[in-house]
């Protein structure tokens, strides 16, 4: 299969480039030859059936698929030019600059404000005011300070779904990285919360790369500037995204995007 | 095939009685246990609620009934039972550890896995026997106390390491990928995250386990601890004697008042072990309460 490629007019400085990725959990081929470049400050999504892949490429993506046993990957991945997968490069390193949402919310059974805080006391902050202006300004950038300024002593796991899946997300920018990568982060929400994470979404791709897997359609087109299409482990079409929802080249990715099958 | 009125009623009828028998045998079986429990439960307690006073729990052995008291037995069970924690609660909660979020599951990590079960199920006298020979034999510790704590920490460390590792095991995974996603090492993660989420049901596990080694005579006896002690155990190498041997030696004398002693240092025992058990089920129940929030 020949590299998806993106024609655009746009200079786009380029966040991931990503070379013939293959990858098996165990002997099960998850990744088939994924090439694809994800451009920095934009918000690229990934769309696909349920098991075709999507959560394992953006796994790929901070290595925290390293964690799985008997997990292998082949291929390149660069990040800014940076071989993620060299020997040498420590996976905290690029866990620090490749944030990531996972699709359940999953904050850390603790108080609002140590959830917070958890990311940067690990590097080692300990000034309780240089934290707290971590916390604050997390949780403002997350559209969450004002529903829990008042409370941040108070549990985490006490806030709604959605008001959770944005502590994670504020969780996630207190380190400070430059990408995102959001694993469906709204398939356990309500359609408001939903709504307001894809609100979030647009003021954040101002500052940060974000990689948005989802299965739900309309959302890769409201949320997005260029979406992936995958398959089965491949990735069959990369474009714009109102080129692959107005245009798509393959003719199975029209048969995906107007409800054919999937 | 159709069922006719009859044959239908004669079926369920005959469902009915057979669900009747099971039931009327089941709750026999448990009556049975109860009942058995309360009789001895009851004996004890005329044989001994008598007997048991503050001079009881304050005084010494003697050769007399009367002045017979457990406070070196007491004292020893105490001593003994916070040394054996201190040595075998942070290595077993250490085995366990690595065998779940260290060690790569390969056969090295079954067969260590499968011998720990198995470990759990050796009689403790057998362990008695290991810790002569080891403890107070090879490496000259004597009859002491620390002697003693080793070998019940012996006893003690495969329950406590499958009781953590079940309690690692409930930590959900989102928790450990979350903190590995925001730039944490592994040993951070255990620490920060695993640890606190399963620390009050490793403990809660371990208690359970130690309340149980409490009761322990066997190995202790094999060991050699003394059954007649007169003065409180001031070190490590101090000889010592348990509550459960003060019973054994009690129960074992001619005179028929020394069987009241042994019946009040049974209720003294029972105590212990119900206070156990109910900070057990006390940190359980808070631990459910945190993590449902
Ligand atoms: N930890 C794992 N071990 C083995 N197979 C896995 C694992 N995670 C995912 N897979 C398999 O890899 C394929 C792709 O999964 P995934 O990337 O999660 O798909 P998606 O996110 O698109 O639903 C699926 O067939 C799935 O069964
Ligand atoms: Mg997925």
């Amino acid at each position: 299969m020949t590299p998806a490629t993106v024609e655009t007019q746009e200079e786009l400085t380029q966040a991931f480039a990503i070379q013939g990725l293959n990858s098996w959990y165990g002997s099960f081929h998850a990744l088939k030859g994924v090439s694809m470049t994800i451009p920095e400050k934009r918000v690229t999504a990934i769309i696909g059936p349920s098991g075709c892949g999507k959560s394992t490429l953006i796994r790929c993506l901070n290595r925290i698929n390293d964690l799985i046993p008997g997990f292998r990957v082949e291929g390149q991945i660069a990040f800014k030019g940076q071989n993620l997968y060299d020997p040498a490069l420590d996976p905290i390193q690029v866990r620090l600059q490749i944030g990531m949402v996972f699709q359940k919310p999953n904050p850390f059974p603790k108080s609002i404000y140590d959830n917070v805080a958890f990311g940067p006391r690990l590097c080692g902050e300990k000034d309780r005011s240089k934290l707290d202006a971590i916390v604050e300004e997390s949780l403002r950038k997350a559209a969450l300070w004002g529903e829990v300024k008042e409370k941040l002593k108070q549990s985490a796991l006490a806030l709604s779904g959605g008001q959770q899946q944005r502590l994670c997300i504020a969780r996630t920018l207190a380190v400070g990285p430059e990408v995102l990568l959001l694993d469906e982060p709204c398939s356990a929400l309500d359609p408001i919360a939903t709504a307001k994470i894809e609100e979030l979404l647009m003021d954040l791709k101002k500052s940060y790369t974000v990689v948005l897997v989802t299965h739900n359609m309309q959302q890769a087109a409201r949320a997005s500037d260029y979406t992936g299409f995958m398959l089965l482990g491949e990735l069959v079409e990369f474009a714009l995204t109102a080129k692959i929802f107005t245009n798509p080249t393959n003719s199975r990715t029209e048969a995906y995007i107007t409800g054919r099958f999937g | 095939m159709k069922l006719e009125g009859a044959v239908l009623r004669n079926l369920l009828a005959r469902r009915r009685r057979a669900e009747w028998i099971f039931k009327i045998a089941a709750s026999g079986a448990l009556l049975f246990a109860l009942g058995t429990l309360g009789v001895l439960l009851l004996d004890v307690l005329r044989d001994g609620l008598g007997w048991l006073d503050w001079d009881f729990l304050t005084h010494f052995p003697s050769r007399k009934p009367e002045q017979a008291g457990i406070l070196s037995a007491l004292a020893g069970t105490f001593y003994l039972m916070i040394l054996t924690i201190l040595i075998a609660f942070p290595l077993g909660v250490g085995a366990a550890i690595y065998l779940e979020e260290y060690a790569k599951k390969h056969w090295f990590s079954r067969i260590v896995e499968v011998n720990i079960a198995n470990l759990a199920g050796v009689p403790s006298v057998i362990y008695g026997l290991l810790g002569l020979e080891l403890f107070v034999r090879t490496m000259g510790l004597g009859r002491s106390l620390i002697a003693g704590a080793l070998t019940m920490a012996l006893l003690v460390l495969p329950i406590i390491i499958i009781a953590a590792r079940e309690a690692i095991r409930t930590v959900p995974n989102p928790i450990r990928e979350a903190s590995y996603a925001l730039g944490a090492s592994r040993w951070q993660t255990v620490w920060h995250q695993v640890l606190p989420v399963a620390f009050p049901g490793m403990l809660t596990g371990s208690i359970l386990a130690f309340s149980r080694a409490i009761g322990e005579a066997s190995p202790l006896i094999t060991l050699g601890a003394l059954t007649y002690i007169a003065f409180l155990p001031d070190g490590l190498t101090s000889p010592f004697t348990v509550i459960p041997i003060q019973i054994f030696n009690w129960v074992s004398r001619p005179q028929k008042a020394f069987l009241n002693c042994a019946a009040a240092a049974i209720l003294v025992m029972l105590a212990i072990l119900l206070a156990m058990n109910a900070v057990a089920v006390f940190l359980r129940h808070r631990t459910q309460r945190r993590m449902t929030l």
